[in-house]
């Protein structure tokens, strides 16, 4: 959209004459959530060993005899490993060693329910402990976000919060401009209920969707000239950064690409699936890099789980453990972290061991990229990988 | 008997009778309202004062004598024709396009059919159910391709829908929708999938964490050989990729198929138990009562699975009435968007980009995003859906000034086009809605024959906004109304 347009569509909606007062944060507060971080969820559990594809280890031909992929299509990484050939995107930023691939990533006692693995994800909790919130929600009680910020988080492509559920501020958009045409119906300021949890709820996001307009609309924003790709996870890209282009503060995004859960045909999907991911990722590097943000964000996937490693009769993959996850920005230094898969040690489901533990990789966010405190968030110690050139 | 037993015994009679007493007077307006739009979808001023005059007791009755087992009109025609996958492998070029632009067109058919039959049936409890098990057995035509199957999982969901839980599972999982749904119709002996055992434990039977892995892997093996024969789409039994060897199942053991394996998981307590709880949040409260749970479910399991009898079970609960859960759940797409159609009378909005409007705001019928379904409560409210609720209220009571100036501004406005396909939908379903018309005189009528004021036609409780101005006109407090935070709740 023009920036013409958009500005008539501001007008229209009565916010463009809106102007905020100075600044009401404590000056002196230390911001730990200057940098961004931006969280992409591979929703239904994306086939980590068909993402990137031990191809020379014997046992991963034997265990998938009709989806492996061959030695001579995956984009060679190593000797060992490489890459689904639909991720050609990110080949250059993986040869500019701004991408970081960390094998192994899961937890102990996995549970291989998609719900109960996703909570166990969102909320950082153990395999049998049961947490009511986010752990990102958890980070921003301990340290609230500047007040001047759009949203503590916004959640694109998906209508769930996610690790952001039961915190502060958390937004989800279809797009910005047409948020900011209906931010005027809301109703902010409403009576706090008796006990109502539902209503609380709804007074709730009445008020979120007041204060982020009044941000959003204050800004000067700016068109981008990047061109993203035209499809879904494109579009989701897309309005991550027309979000950022408005130049107001949000500590993350977390954009969601689902269809993942390939127990028949895979190879089709997962190779339409994680073309769109290559692409889309490619374009955030681009549009990121457009903002000058690419060196002020850390960009990381997850997903509740990975995949079996043997393939089942149906030409697709049943729920598994251990995944792969990139972690890329312009601070990553890229390389492999974690351990290879062990195809010849599988448990008696026949999955693979974790040991990369997830809380690692959010540790490794919260404690090297915004300094917070990342043991009282994730409630123990967990080690941070030592993938950042802070 | 000691004096204070007496005394406590004639507490506890008092008590009774005045329970009683409640269930068998009239039970007014606000009541009615209640009953109404929980056990529905809204309900107009003349349905909300013809239940009114009735008792709670007698009211509940008298909706669940009126279940439907068909809808009030069949599905198209076009709509349940089958098309396998061999005409489609088969169909090159042009003749493919054509076939799956067919299909898609069926599909968005579908769906504007059952929302059409939503907004007209005279039983709002049977569509309503039909939607609750849509959510429970959960398939998607985003999987399964095809309208003629998931129209096929429809009638049978809504012929169940007040009948036999027990029955209903039975003919669910062999229906070809949830066959393809969730890959039992590939399953083979050898290496089957464990798709469908996976998930008719932990999300239509028991419930997380009454089963193990080892569990889903025998009863895996046991669902093999139901498969769906693809020239018809009917369900065929292939005995040769069928498992005939023993598994043991929740500790049992036998040369057991699907069927029986389905009997073991609903001879299990948890079964009635994990349904009735999660009736009671589709009815009652967010928090189920746990020791009204266990009793409720304890009468299901006793029926043999009647949901006649655990819905009256929870009708008839003191904590349905409790003023403390009025106003405790949050709508869902479907509760707002037919619901204010028919609460305000307007049943013949067109259903077609009702179902559009339904998307748009989380609930796609035919598609929920997973298995689980739609995770509802707190969940279908956020800063999207909660100001595309509120734009779908301001179109629908934009009244006179919706044909001229106002609305070509409107358009003007959104044709700010991006190329992105959800905007383009979102138009049309725009122009659509813009041009229906809120009979507001005939609905005042109502009102005032019904002694009806608009906040309890439309409110569950008192507005969480500014107070209403009574010197508004009616169709700005109808809408001040509908923008209101409680009108989100029911």
């Amino acid at each position: 959209m023009e920036r013409r347009a958009f500005l008539s569509l501001m007008g229209a909606a009565g916010l463009s004459t809106v102007t905020l007062g100075p600044s009401l944060v404590w000056a002196t507060a230390r911001n730990p959530y200057q940098r961004l971080l931006i969280l992409v969820e591979l929703k239904g559990g994306n086939d980590g060993l068909n993402t990137l594809v031990p191809y020379a280890d014997p046992s991963y031909v034997a265990l998938r005899p009709r989806i492996a992929l061959r030695r001579d299509e995956v984009l060679q990484l190593s000797e060992q490993a490489g890459f689904h050939p639909a991720l050609q995107s990110l080949m250059p930023l993986w040869q500019q060693g701004e991408l970081a691939l960390i094998q192994g990533v899961g937890y102990p006692q996995p549970n291989l329910s998609h719900f109960r693995s996703i909570e166990i994800w969102d909320t950082a909790s153990g395999s049998d402990e049961y947490l009511a919130d986010g752990w990102l929600a958890r980070s921003f009680s301990r340290q609230p976000t500047p007040a001047d910020y759009v949203a503590d988080g916004v959640v694109l492509g998906s209508q769930e919060l996610g690790p952001l559920f039961g915190g502060d501020r958390a937004i989800v958009l279809g797009n910005p401009e047409q948020f900011l045409r209906q931010a005027r119906l809301a109703v902010p300021g409403g009576a706090t209920p008796r006990a109502n949890p539902a209503l609380a709820h709804v007074l709730k996001v009445e008020d979120d969707v007041s204060l982020a307009a009044r941000q959003l609309a204050a800004g000067p924003g700016r068109v981008l000239a990047t061109e993203f790709p035209r499809d879904g996870f494109g579009n989701t890209v897309r309005n991550a950064c027309q979000v950022l282009a408005l130049g107001k503060g949000v500590a993350v995004l977390r954009l969601t690409l689902g269809g993942f859960d390939t127990h028949q045909n895979q190879p089709g999907t997962q190779a339409n699936l994680l073309r769109q991911l290559g692409d889309g990722l490619a374009a955030l590097k681009t549009g990121l890099q457009e903002l000058a943000l690419w060196d002020k964000t850390l960009i990381l996937t997850y997903a509740e789980f990975g995949r079996r490693p043997k393939e089942n009769q149906s030409n697709g993959t049943d729920h598994g453990t251990a995944n792969v996850h990139f972690a890329l920005g312009g601070r990553v230094k890229g390389g492999f972290y974690g351990d290879a898969p062990r195809l010849d040690q599988l448990d008696g489901n026949g999955n693979l061991a974790a040991p990369v533990d997830f809380r690692s990789v959010y540790a490794t966010a919260l404690e090297r990229w915004w300094g917070v405190d990342a043991q009282a968030v994730l409630g123990g110690r967990f080690a941070p990988l030592p993938l950042l050139r802070v | 008997m000691k004096p204070w037993r007496c005394i406590s015994a004639v507490g506890w009679m008092g008590a009774l009778l005045l329970s009683l007493a409640a269930q068998a007077a009239p039970m007014g307006n606000e009541d009615a309202r209640h009953l109404l739009s929980r056990s529905g979808f809204g309900a107009s001023p003349e349905e909300i004062a013809a239940m009114a005059r009735l008792s709670r007791r007698d009211g509940v009755e008298r909706l669940l004598a009126g279940a439907q087992q068909n809808p009030l009109s069949p599905p198209p025609e076009d709509v349940v024709a089958y098309l396998s996958p061999k005409s489609f492998r088969e169909a090159e070029g042009e003749a493919k396009k054509e076939l799956l632009r067919l299909q898609r067109q069926r599909g968005v058919r579908l769906r504007g059919w059952w929302v059409a039959q939503m907004l007209a049936t005279p039983s709002p409890l049977t569509e309503h159910m039909t939607l609750f098990w849509h959510n429970h057995f959960v398939s998607s035509l985003e999987k399964v391709k095809s309208p003629a199957l998931m129209a096929e999982q429809n009638l049978l969901l809504r012929r169940y829908a007040l009948g036999n839980f027990a029955d209903m599972l039975h003919a669910v999982a062999k229906g070809p929708a949830m066959l393809v749904y969730l890959d039992t119709a590939n399953s083979r002996k050898g290496q089957p999938n464990e798709n469908f055992a996976r998930e008719v434990m932990e999300l239509f039977t028991l419930g997380e964490g009454h089963y193990d892995e080892h569990d889903i892997k025998e009863a895996a093996r046991a669902f093999t050989g139901w498969s769906v024969a693809p020239e018809t789409g009917a369900y065929k039994w292939r005995p040769f990729i069928h498992d005939d060897g023993v598994k043991t199942v929740l500790g049992q053991q036998g040369n057991f198929d699907g069927d029986a394996v389905l009997d073991i998981l609903l001879a299990r307590p948890e079964t009635a138990e994990f349904v009735t709880n999660k009736l009671w949040k589709e009815f009652v409260s967010p928090e189920p009562d746990a020791r009204q749970v266990k009793r409720i479910a304890a009468g299901f399991r006793t029926s043999g699975y009647d949901i006649k009898t655990v819905l009256r079970g929870l009708f008839m609960s003191p904590a349905f009435w409790a003023r403390e859960n009025r106003a405790a759940l949050v709508k869902s797409p479907v509760d707002w968007v037919v619901g204010t159609a028919r609460s305000l009378d307007m049943r013949d909005i067109p259903a077609l980009p009702t179902a559009l409007a339904l998307r748009q705001l989380g609930q796609d019928l035919f598609a929920p995003p997973n298995v689980k379904g739609w995770p509802g409560g707190d969940a279908w409210i956020n800063s999207n859906s909660l100001l595309a609720r509120k734009q779908l209220v301001e179109r629908l009571l934009r009244g006179e000034e919706s044909s001229g100036a106002g609305e070509m501004a409107m358009r003007a406005a959104e044709s700010g086009d991006n190329g992105d396909k959800d905007d383009r939908e979102r138009q049309r379903m725009a122009r659509a809605l813009a041009a229906m018309r809120f009979d507001l005189d005939r609905w005042n009528d109502a009102l005032d024959k019904a002694h009806l004021s608009p906040e309890t036609a439309l409110l569950s409780a008192a507005p969480a906004g500014a107070p209403l101005d009574d010197s508004l006109p009616l169709r700005e407090r109808v809408k001040t109304l509908l923008l209101d935070p409680v009108s989100q709740l029911k």
